[in-house]
């Protein structure tokens, strides 16, 4: 698809032949995840969460669906529906139940992992700038899905959780209200918000897999970036998806598995909220009211904003709090180093762990209770994280000096197998050969 | 485009700015009183059951102890809706046990007269699910100084802290006109529990609408000859509640092994094959000379020997 020497498909089997003239599908899975696509050969392993993303996706369509087959979306039904029927006497419901929980916030560890490392090796810009904005769309989608997901067992926390995130768009004058109503189907969570989440939250999951279809269209036309953020040249940059990536996808998807498992089958609670085991109810609010933790780094930023100026401070909450996402689809222009990778970016690099530590200390905020010192640090935290995208980066990208780049992807890698026997020194690349291996 | 966004930027960090200075100013010029019910709230007592840790195990002994306890002291205010008594089957008791301790069961559950179609009430079956001793909220809250007990069958996992909060909040009550903070500091007068609450440091607010429910060594009487100290029921039917919000821990770590072996050992085989498929395109040339890592390593330790700065 991507390169002149990707390998075309060639059926083997007469069978094979006889569906690929009819219905070219196996030549497209062959061309997008076997050995028909070529990918830079010297991807680490920050480039293996991707495919963990598509797994995580599938866990929780098929979970899910089996969940779906005993839920009652009704609100004197739904929390023990979940809590008697499905843990108790469904078989392997608990399992199921755990499975679907836990996957949904591993889904969100390696979708960020993801997204940060696309943002340290640039991997939004040009000829990408599609597939990251839709990867963007996808965790919209995401948090749309694991929000409406989150209020179905009808717990404590689903419920003050939906009032609280519905509430957002209260904030807005005049318009606010009548939509928060017209959302939730009523003037606060009930029947007929229950019923609507529970349509959406199955049928999202399955817009999230169309969009990741066109995600990987969309970065298959260019192919994968690399470490290096240099372009591939010859056919000595790449190596076949399949057996090589599917390799080193298949290994590491089983260790991250063997976590998932352990959290799944040993700590199936640490990641969630007890407030969630006791019944809604809409007359006694909790004492803290939390979102998932995926959710933290955001809540902090909607809390962060305390004073009414010229806006009220709840609509100024809910704006940063929108446009803390919007602003990554504008990242593309924002940043205008031709440099792709932050390897090759010294001042880059440093903010780049500058904002990973901040989100760290946003959702620290999110999470924990509020006092004076959470707060203020909230605040510098959300002021940063503003002023990283929207200020430090468009002029580091201005100012920046970077790095000499390797030649070609095969230089960064291959450390000069052509010159084995030359000292170094003596070959005309041993420099940046050299020091290639010694890092 | 980018001054526009430059321009928003600023001016986001700008409000959070004024927020904090606001906030801070506040705080400075009257800072909040600090709250009884954070000063002496106590977290639980370390509490250690046979079911703890990844290779723990239901005792079910101390299980049906547990559930004598809620039988004959909890079950007089709070239900256990989601547990049938069916499930018992789990802690050991055989299937006419179950019948007899159902058909026994002082509350009944409601039904309809065959003949006349008015509503009626019937002995509980294995089937049913413990019925509640109040027919409804109301009717908990008019006998129980408008207060509702909680459902019971959740509780280790609807609170912070788990079946050590229930340990510590069953034998936490204590006079609030002696009680004393790790400080010796005595409750303030706003902090002591109005008519009918009662003090329990282990509880959020410090007060509690239901009374002391275990009051004196030997309340019930153990099958297994267990003597019934207080201390000794509060953990049983703290261990009993672990059960009924989570019956299936034995097997679902059982299951968590096999599947943490399987996955260990695909894993491994996955990596091999990975190096295998890896071999020729991960073909790596040593260094030699001055930048082969060893010769620095030597050459470092040398130095340090001699005590050559860099």
């Amino acid at each position: 698809m991507s390169f002149s020497w990707a390998r075309p498909y060639e059926p083997k089997h007469p069978l094979m032949r006889w569906i690929d003239e009819r219905l070219p599908l196996p030549r497209v899975v062959y061309g997008a995840i076997g050995g028909g696509y070529p990918v830079p050969r010297n991807l680490n392993y920050w480039w293996n969460f991707g495919v963990l993303a598509g797994i995580f996706l599938t866990i929780q369509i098929i979970t899910g669906i089996v969940l779906a087959m005993h839920y009652a979306s009704t609100a004197g039904g739904a929390f023990n529906s979940v809590n008697q029927l499905i843990m108790r006497d469904v078989n392997a419901g608990w399992l199921l139940r755990y499975a679907h929980m836990n996957g949904a916030s591993f889904f969100f560890i390696v979708t960020y992992i993801h997204i940060f490392r696309g943002l340290y090796y640039g991997s939004y810009k040009a000829p990408r700038e599609l597939v990251w904005m839709l990867g963007l769309v996808i965790y919209l989608l995401m948090m749309a899905t694991a929000f409406m997901g989150y209020v179905l067992p009808w717990g404590q926390m689903s419920y003050w959780g939906a009032q609280v995130i519905t509430g957002f768009f209260s904030a807005f004058p005049l318009v606010g209200e009548p939509i928060r109503i017209w959302l939730l189907g009523g003037y606060a969570p009930d029947q007929a918000a229950l019923t609507r989440f529970f349509s959406l939250h199955y049928l999202l999951p399955f817009i999230i897999a169309a969009v990741v279809i066109l995600h990987i269209w969309a970065l298959h036309i260019p192919g994968s970036s690399n470490p290096t953020g240099v372009d591939v040249k010859d056919e000595k940059d790449t190596l076949p998806f399949h057996p090589f990536y599917t390799a080193k996808d298949g290994w590491f998807a089983g260790g991250v598995l063997l976590v998932y498992a352990i959290v799944t089958y040993f700590a199936p609670n640490y990641l969630g909220h007890p407030d969630n085991y006791i019944p809604a109810n809409a007359l006694a609010t909790p004492a803290h009211i939390v979102p998932e933790w995926y959710f933290w780094p955001f809540y902090a930023i909607l809390r962060s904003f305390t004073v009414d100026f010229i806006l009220e401070a709840k609509l100024w909450g809910v704006l940063a709090m929108f446009g803390s996402i919007l602003l990554l689809f504008f990242l593309p222009w924002l940043d205008r180093s031709p440099v792709r990778s932050g390897a090759y970016r010294p001042v880059f690099k440093r903010f780049f762990w500058l904002l990973v530590i901040d989100v760290l200390i946003l959702g620290y905020v999110g999470g924990a209770p509020l006092n004076w010192w959470r707060t203020a640090l909230g605040q510098i935290a959300a002021a940063y994280y503003f002023l990283h995208f929207l200020v430090i980066l468009p002029l580091v990208s201005a100012f920046e000096t970077p790095l000499p780049l390797p030649r070609s992807i095969s230089e960064s890698v291959l450390h000069g197998e052509e010159a084995e026997a030359a000292p170094v020194g003596s070959s005309p690349r041993g420099g940046s050969t050299a020091a290639a291996v010694v890092q | 485009m980018r001054f526009i966004l430059g321009f928003i930027g600023a001016v986001l960090a700008g409000v959070l700015l004024i927020s904090m200075i606001s906030n801070l100013a506040t705080y400075v010029q009257n800072p909040p009183a600090p709250l009884a019910s954070e000063e002496f709230h106590k977290e639980p007592k370390p509490l250690h059951l046979a079911s703890d840790g990844i290779f723990g195990k239901f005792d079910n002994q101390q299980l049906q102890r547990g559930f004598q306890v809620y039988s004959e002291v909890c079950s007089a205010c709070h239900s256990l809706e989601l547990v049938s008594f069916r499930d018992l089957k789990g802690i050991g008791y055989s299937d006419a046990e179950i019948k007899k301790i159902a058909s026994d069961w002082k509350t009944q559950v409601p039904s309809i007269n065959p003949d006349t179609g008015e509503p009626a009430t019937r002995k509980a079956l294995p089937s049913d699910t413990f019925p509640a001793p109040f027919a409804n909220e109301v009717a908990a809250r008019a006998a129980n100084n408008n207060a509702l007990p909680p459902d019971l069958s959740l509780m280790t996992k609807a609170r912070e802290g788990g079946a050590a909060y229930v340990y510590s909040l069953l034998t936490g009550f204590t006079d609030a006109n002696k009680y004393r903070d790790e400080h010796g500091k005595p409750l303030p007068a706003e902090a002591k529990p109005p008519q009918g609450l009662h003090f329990n440091p282990y509880f959020a607010n410090l007060n509690i609408a239901m009374p002391p429910p275990l009051t004196s060594d030997g309340q019930v009487t153990y099958a297994d000859g267990t003597k019934p100290t207080v201390d000794q029921m509060a953990k049983d039917v703290s261990a009993f509640l672990v059960w009924t919000a989570e019956p299936n821990l034995d097997s679902r770590r059982a299951a968590g092994f096999a599947v943490v072996i399987f996955l260990l050992i695909g894993t491994i085989l996955g990596y091999f094959a990975y190096h295998q498929v890896w071999a020729d395109a991960k073909r790596k040339v040593r260094v030699t000379g001055a930048l082969d890592p060893e010769n620095q390593a030597k050459t470092r330790r040398a130095k340090a020997k001699q005590g050559v700065a860099g």
